[in-house]
């Protein structure tokens, strides 16, 4: 069962039905308010301590210099403990289209919790990194981002190319793999990643929402990363994450688009470094 | 502040199609007060070019910051980009009138970004033909919603009537237009500046307006694809007018010059970035790394250097 899209889904239907979509609204409806329904549709009323240092850190550019690529850093304190472990992220940016970007879950196979991807920023906004902890608690770090004025876009630059190249994958190690020890790797997805809400000037038709909307990556078998995502991540995905080699194993990442096409890749971990 | 909000709520409402309807809503800003007529200098018999200013677009400038102009034929008018508010497009029509009598039949914009056409409706009493590149229409969809959003944030009330106005003609590969004894001739380049660039050459003067195919000495923006830029370049060298007008700079005798100057910086990105990419350095490091000596040499280098690595990261990463 997909926790975000029903609370996330919820909380997106609810800003459609108030018209706070961000960019138009950003001036009558403040900031606050939309953090607010964000808030209480995910968590309710439970404690969310933003005294995060020692489980979440949020990195952000203080001024989105592309709004189409922005890129965002994730890092968690917390060792992966089976006993205490990070177990969910939630990407909220406040004036987006759409708040409730992406959750990320992971499990104690993760080694650690951490994430790098590239978002789309419509607005000035607060980016917010909430991080669900095994035992419940929830702690946030928040970052302040100005979206570039200019001939800067939340949309895509080459839109032709990217739908020539779709579901064309990369999946790679950043670096040698040590049984045992947290390793980071890449996952890189061709896919335009429309959000639907450009009208075709000459047809007068929307462009159908067309996203990367679930990644699940596993290590020999066993789940280490698992996206529910929307077009507020960048045209052409990319995420850098960890997980622990054991020995030999598979890591192996299955992509689900909102047309329902599939995708996957996989790549065998061996002991230095990693094949293809 | 309260006008542009409730009309920013209403637009998300109505959501694009209130981009393809290009109304004139509201009453247009007032010049200010020290406000002198919008210079245009004749610098070829019938072709007409306006010098934007190397800043970056604000409420001071209004958006009057890409080189703009007309081309003057024997029946009509072409306008050939029309500023960044409807304010400057209206300046520039009126520079027209200042020059002739002849109706404006064409309203050429050069491609996507917003000081090239939000001066626009200015035209709209002229019943003009609106022209761009096949893929313009695409781009204003996707971009415009969020570019008007920025003028307001940036221009407040001076922004009211700076509308998206969609081409009414598009070229998908080149097009003649004829003024009346003068034919332009049109052609929509593969993705190189942005994926919609369009350029215009007038035969009789040897003139090739390259827009933003070419910047000069302003920091060249990367919003399309840099490898594409890069052939597209190439093509434009071994081209032969007898003058060039840049979208941003004078480009004069030494156009050449500044097009070498621009590959260079564009070379430099391209090989920087690869091999940040091959040093397996994330985006973020990229950005913070690549070019910086590049500083000195270019106009607004920190409003857009970033924003170039970043855009070249993206691309190049799926090279390999």
């Amino acid at each position: 069962m997909s926790v975000r899209r029903s609370l996330g889904a919820a909380a997106i239907l609810a800003m459609v039905a108030l018209h706070v979509p961000a960019a138009g609204a950003a001036e009558a409806e403040p900031a606050a308010d939309i953090w607010h329904m964000v808030r209480t549709s995910l968590f309710g009323n439970r404690p969310i301590s933003e005294q995060s240092e020692g489980v979440v850190e949020l990195d952000a550019p203080a001024r989105a210099e592309d709004a189409a690529t922005v890129p965002i850093a994730i890092r968690t304190k917390l060792p992966q403990n089976p006993e205490r472990y990070v177990r969910r992220i939630y990407l909220v940016i406040d004036r987006n289209p759409s708040p409730v970007g992406a959750t990320f879950t992971f499990t104690p196979e993760s080694g650690r919790a951490d994430l790098e991807t590239r978002v789309r920023i419509e607005e000035y906004t607060n980016v917010r990194a909430i991080a669900e902890v095994s035992d419940g608690s929830l702690y946030m770090a928040t970052r302040y981002v100005k979206a570039s004025g200019g001939c800067s876009a939340p949309a895509g630059k080459d839109q032709a190319a990217a739908a020539a190249r779709l579901g064309k994958m990369k999946l790679k190690l950043d670096e040698a793999a040590v049984p045992g020890k947290p390793v980071q790797a890449q996952l890189m997805i061709s896919h335009p990643n429309n959000s639907g809400m450009a009208m075709d000037q000459l047809t007068r038709l929307y462009t159908p929402p067309h996203f990367v909307r679930r990644i699940e990556v596993t290590y020999a078998g066993r789940p280490v990363l698992t996206a529910e995502v929307d077009f507020t991540i960048s045209e052409n995905p990319n995420f850098r994450f960890y997980f622990v080699p054991r020995g030999e194993g598979e890591l192996k990442a299955e992509v689900v688009d909102t047309d329902d096409l599939k995708f996957e890749s996989s790549i065998a971990v061996r002991r230095e470094g990693a094949g293809s | 502040m309260n006008r542009p909000n409730r009309k920013s709520a209403a637009l998300f409402r109505l959501g694009p199609a209130l981009l393809a309807l290009a109304c004139l809503c509201g009453p247009a800003p007032a010049a200010p007060a020290d406000e002198v007529a919008l210079q245009v200098r004749e610098i070829a018999p019938g072709i007409f070019v306006h010098p934007g200013r190397q800043e970056d677009s604000s409420a001071a400038n209004l958006g009057d910051i890409a080189n703009l102009g007309f081309v003057v034929g024997g029946r009509c008018v072409a306008v050939i980009d029309t500023g960044g508010s409807l304010a400057v497009g209206r300046e520039l029509r009126e520079a027209v009138r200042r020059v002739t009598p002849l109706p404006v039949c064409y309203v050429i914009n050069t491609h996507v970004h917003p000081d090239h056409i939000f001066g626009n409706a200015a035209f709209a009493a002229d019943a003009p033909v609106y022209v761009g590149h096949q893929r313009l229409p695409a781009a204003m969809a996707a971009r415009g919603r969020n570019y008007r959003n920025a003028l307001e944030r940036d221009f407040g009330t001076a922004a009211a009537g700076s509308e998206i106005v969609p081409p009414t003609l598009t070229v998908r590969d080149t097009l003649d237009l004829d003024l009346g004894d003068r034919v332009l001739q049109l052609r929509a380049w593969p993705t190189a500046h942005t994926d919609n660039d369009l350029t215009v050459f007038d035969p009789r003067t040897g003139t090739l307006w390259l827009s933003d195919l070419l910047f000069v000495r302003r920091i060249p923006v990367v919003d399309g694809s840099l490898k594409g830029w890069l052939v597209a370049i190439e093509q434009i060298q071994r081209l032969q007018p007898k003058r060039v007008i840049a979208g941003h700079g004078e480009a004069g005798a030494a156009w050449r010059e500044a097009l070498a100057e621009q590959a260079r910086y564009l070379n430099l990105l391209l090989a920087e970035v690869r091999q940040a990419i091959r040093e397996k350095k994330t985006l973020q490091q990229a950005v913070d790394t690549v070019g910086l000596a590049e500083r000195e040499r270019w106009l607004l280098f920190d409003g857009f250097h970033r924003r170039n690595v970043t855009a070249a990261y993206a691309e190049l990463e799926w090279e390999d």
